[in-house]
C-alpha cells in the first residue's frame, strides 16, 4: 500500500494566507467546501499548517470534550488545546500541527486563532461582529451571542454585501480600518463574500422597541469593542497590541449604539 | 508606620481616553477604569516616591480632599490595584518594574 499523498488547500482570510496541508482526501474535501470563495492557490502562505486526521476520540489532548478552549504559549510555541482537536503553533517559523478528525469545526476554531495571533501583531482585530458593505463602506455590528447581529444580517437591503454575520476581520491600515469578508459564519450558515471594503462605522448592537442610534463615549466603546474581540491569550505582548489597536480604533472610527427593532427599516439609518 | 512604595507593573496595557484612564491587565485581560484622583496616583506610581508624598503632591494638591481622607482611599484604592496585579507594593523603594 502507497503512503497518502500530500494535499494542499491555501485559504486566504483577511489577506492573511494560511496552506492547510493533509494527506486525507476526505479532509481535502472537507477544506475546498468550506472555504471555497476563499481559496487562493496563487498566494504565498503566511502560516503553514499541517494537519494529522486522527481517529475521533484519540485526540493527544490534556484536556475534555466539553472543557472551553485553552490557548497557552509554552517554548516558543503556541498550544492550543479543546476537546476535538491539540494544535501547536511555532510563530517563529510559521509553521504549525493540528491533530483532529474530520470535521471542518476544529481547523475554524484553529483558524480563527491563528488569525486573531497574528493579526494583532498587524494592528488588527477579529471582533465578534456582523459586517456588511454598502456603497462602497463597511459597518461592523457588534455584540454578544443573541444582541442580533444575524437578525441585522438577515435584514440587509439587496444591494449590501455581506462579509460575516459572525466575526468581522479588521486591519489597520494608513487611511483607517479594512474590514474584510470572512468564511466564519453565525446563524445564517453562509460564509461571507470574499471582498473588502474601508470601515465607515462600528454599530453596538441593542434590541429596542425603536430603531435609533445614540452616540457612544470613547471609553464606553473601549469597553463594549473588547467584550467583543476574539482574544484567545493571556500573553502581556498580545494584550498590548490588542489594546493598542482597540483604543485606535474608536478614536479613528465612529462607534454609535445602534438600537432596533428586527425589521429592514433600521437599514434606513446605515447610510 | 514605614512608608509604601508604588510601582507601575509592566504586565498591564493603558491609555488615556475620553478623560479616563483604560488599563487592561495581560494578566487575565480584565479592564479597568480609573477615576481622576486615581489616575493621578497611578500615573506618579514610579517607585521611589511614597505614597503619601504621592498623595500630598498630586490629589490633596489638585483636588478638594482633606489629606487623612486622602491617604485612606489611597491605601484602599492601591491594595486593590495590586490585587489585580496593576501595581506593585513594597516598604522599600521599587527601583526595578519589570
Amino acid at each position: 500500500m502507497g503512503s497518502a499523498i500530500a494535499q494542499d488547500v491555501l485559504v486566504e482570510i483577511g489577506a492573511m494566507p494560511v496552506l492547510v496541508r493533509t494527506s486525507s482526501p476526505e479532509f481535502h474535501q472537507i477544506l475546498q467546501e468550506r472555504y471555497g470563495g476563499f481559496v487562493n492557490s496563487a498566494a504565498h502562505p503566511a502560516f503553514e499548517f499541517e494537519v494529522e486526521i486522527v481517529p475521533p476520540g484519540s485526540i493527544p489532548t490534556a484536556i475534555g470534550d466539553d472543557e472551553d478552549l485553552n490557548v497557552c504559549f509554552e517554548s516558543g510555541r503556541w498550544v492550543l488545546e479543546r476537546g476535538d482537536f491539540h494544535a501547536e503553533l511555532d510563530p517563529a517559523l510559521r509553521h504549525g500541527r493540528i491533530w483532529q478528525s474530520a470535521n471542518p469545526y476544529a481547523i475554524d476554531a484553529a483558524f480563527r486563532i491563528v488569525h486573531s495571533l497574528l493579526l494583532a501583531k498587524q494592528g488588527g482585530l477579529l471582533v465578534h461582529a456582523a459586517s456588511v458593505v454598502r456603497n462602497g463602506r463597511a459597518f461592523l455590528f457588534a455584540g454578544v451571542s443573541g444582541a442580533g447581529k444575524t437578525t441585522i444580517s438577515r435584514l440587509a437591503p439587496p444591494n449590501a454585501t455581506l462579509l460575516t454575520d459572525e466575526i468581522s476581520y479588521l486591519r489597520r491600515e494608513a487611511d483607517g480600518y479594512v474590514a474584510y469578508g470572512t468564511p466564519f459564519a453565525g446563524e445564517l450558515a453562509q460564509p461571507g463574500e470574499n471582498v473588502r471594503a474601508p470601515l465607515a462605522a462600528l454599530y453596538l448592537l441593542a434590541q429596542g422597541a425603536e430603531n435609533r442610534i445614540d452616540p457612544v463615549a470613547d471609553a464606553d466603546a473601549l469597553r463594549a469593542l473588547l467584550q467583543c474581540v476574539l482574544f484567545f491569550a493571556h500573553d502581556s505582548e498580545i494584550v498590548a497590541h490588542v489594546f493598542d489597536s482597540a483604543c485606535h480604533l474608536v478614536q479613528r472610527v465612529p462607534v454609535r449604539r445602534l438600537t432596533f427593532v428586527p425589521d429592514s427599516h433600521v437599514w434606513e439609518l446605515i447610510v | 508606620m514605614s512608608p509604601v512604595y508604588i510601582a507601575r507593573t509592566t504586565e498591564v496595557a493603558a491609555r488615556m481616553l475620553g478623560g479616563e484612564m483604560m488599563i487592561m491587565s495581560a494578566r487575565d485581560s480584565t479592564l479597568f477604569s480609573l477615576n481622576e484622583t486615581a489616575t493621578a496616583i497611578w500615573q506618579a506610581a514610579d517607585g521611589v516616591t511614597p505614597l503619601a508624598g504621592i498623595v500630598q503632591q498630586h490629589v490633596c494638591a489638585n483636588f478638594e480632599i482633606d489629606p487623612v481622607t486622602a491617604l485612606r482611599d489611597a491605601e484602599e484604592l492601591v491594595e486593590g490595584l495590586a490585587k489585580h496585579g496593576i501595581l506593585k507594593v513594597s516598604d522599600q523603594p521599587i527601583v526595578e518594574t519589570k
